[in-house]
């Protein structure tokens, strides 16, 4: 019995250095500009989903945001960014057996569509030998283009495209 | 000789006036069995049409229902579903006796297991397909108009590439819905060789 609460005893000993730690670098963390999700769960006033929560309490789902589909071109930051898909892709199949993205956008089938075809590049294989159909390498369409959301950041981005660096930007850029 | 005989014989005591039972238990007799009959076969075809009966087999559950489960006519924002037979069945009811005809065969295939494992099904799922894109090609996709109505699409709320391809293909009678619209409820199976609606070379209809 003597031994038990010896053993409780250290183990609260040892627990004590241990919350101390946690405090002060609770603290730490909100007084640096790095940004880290405080106790608060909220990074620049926006509520954090996966911070640190107590692991008993359940937290709800954050709602989904919507998809934008207005079939509108977003401009590219750079010119090698992969452009964005300005519609809905829900359920679309890419696999062995179809991919539902070249039904479109396949030289063969942009008549009909009237989708811009893809770019050449997708044409090559590796080793830059070019191909009559669709490089396997490229086939997997959303490893690369993405639809996007209404979704705010969570985290600033300060990236600025070249025109903006090299300092001649012109009207119509972000 | 034999067979013909026998025949006869039927057809005599057929023809023969009843003797034991009235003229009115006759007919009243005749019409409570027709009533119970008719019923009970009406009743056990609607039970066949229902979901719960597609997919208390494991070939229709485990396969298309699952991947039913993941489309828009499934899940959506308003609520209303489309269940197996809202596509599968005609409403009609000649159409929907025809269609249960041709349905027996799928017995046949449940009974001697044409589709009870995942491979068998995968290797014939483009003759199933074919199957029915063929049957809403001829009826001009009678089951999706069920629901989509041509008349009452208000394409000034589709996008602008929904609205022009309707325009092109749908109002001028060119095309019918599964030409464009295959695999909005289940997976395609290998389409090589089958173009898309607004690529086909045979769309004239």
């Amino acid at each position: 019995m003597k031994t038990r609460f010896l053993i409780a005893a250290l183990a609260l000993l040892a627990g004590i250095p241990a919350m101390t730690i946690g405090v002060t670098s609770g603290v730490v963390a909100a007084d640096k500009p790095v940004v880290i999700a405080d106790a608060t769960g909220t990074v620049g006033g926006i509520k954090v989903p996966s911070a640190n929560h107590p692991i008993t309490t359940d937290v709800p789902a954050e709602a989904t945001h919507r998809e934008i589909t207005d079939d509108q071109k977003r401009v590219r930051n750079y010119a090698d960014q992969p452009p964005l898909i300005p519609h809905a892709i829900r359920d679309y199949q890419i696999d062995l057996n179809i991919n539902k993205c070249l039904t479109c956008h396949d030289r063969r089938n942009t008549a009909g569509s009237q989708a811009p075809m893809l770019s050449v590049t997708h044409f090559q294989d590796r080793d830059g030998q070019t191909l009559g159909t669709v490089a396997a390498r490229r086939y997997f369409c959303t490893q690369c283009h993405v639809p996007q959301t209404d979704a705010q950041p969570i985290v600033p981005n300060s990236f600025q495209d070249f025109d903006s660096v090299l300092g001649h930007a012109q009207g119509g850029q972000k | 000789m034999t067979i013909r005989d026998a025949v006869l014989c039927l057809w005599r005591l057929f023809a023969l006036p009843s003797v034991h039972f009235s003229l009115g238990f006759l007919t009243l007799g005749g019409f409570i069995a027709g009533v119970v009959f008719w019923g009970g076969f009406n009743t056990a075809l609607e039970a066949t049409n229902k979901e719960a009966f597609c997919i208390s087999c494991h070939e229709m559950r485990d396969n298309p229902y699952e991947e039913l489960k993941q489309t828009i006519h499934f899940t959506n924002r308003s609520g209303v579903r489309a269940s197996c037979p809202d596509c599968h069945v005609p409403h009609q009811w000649t159409d929907k006796i025809a269609r249960k005809m041709q349905a027996s065969k799928e017995v046949w295939g449940k009974i001697f297991g044409t589709i009870d494992t995942r491979e068998k099904f995968l290797d014939k799922r483009r003759e199933l397909a074919e199957h029915e894109w063929a049957r809403l090609k001829s009826n001009n996709s009678l089951e999706c108009r069920n629901c989509h109505s041509a008349d009452s699409m208000d394409i000034t709320k589709q996008n602008p590439r929904a609205a022009k391809m309707h325009e092109t293909y749908l109002f001028t009678g060119q095309n019918t819905c599964i030409d464009c619209h295959k695999g909005i409820a289940h997976h395609l199976p290998d389409m090589q060789g089958i173009e898309p609606g607004w690529s086909m070379k045979t769309s004239q209809k």
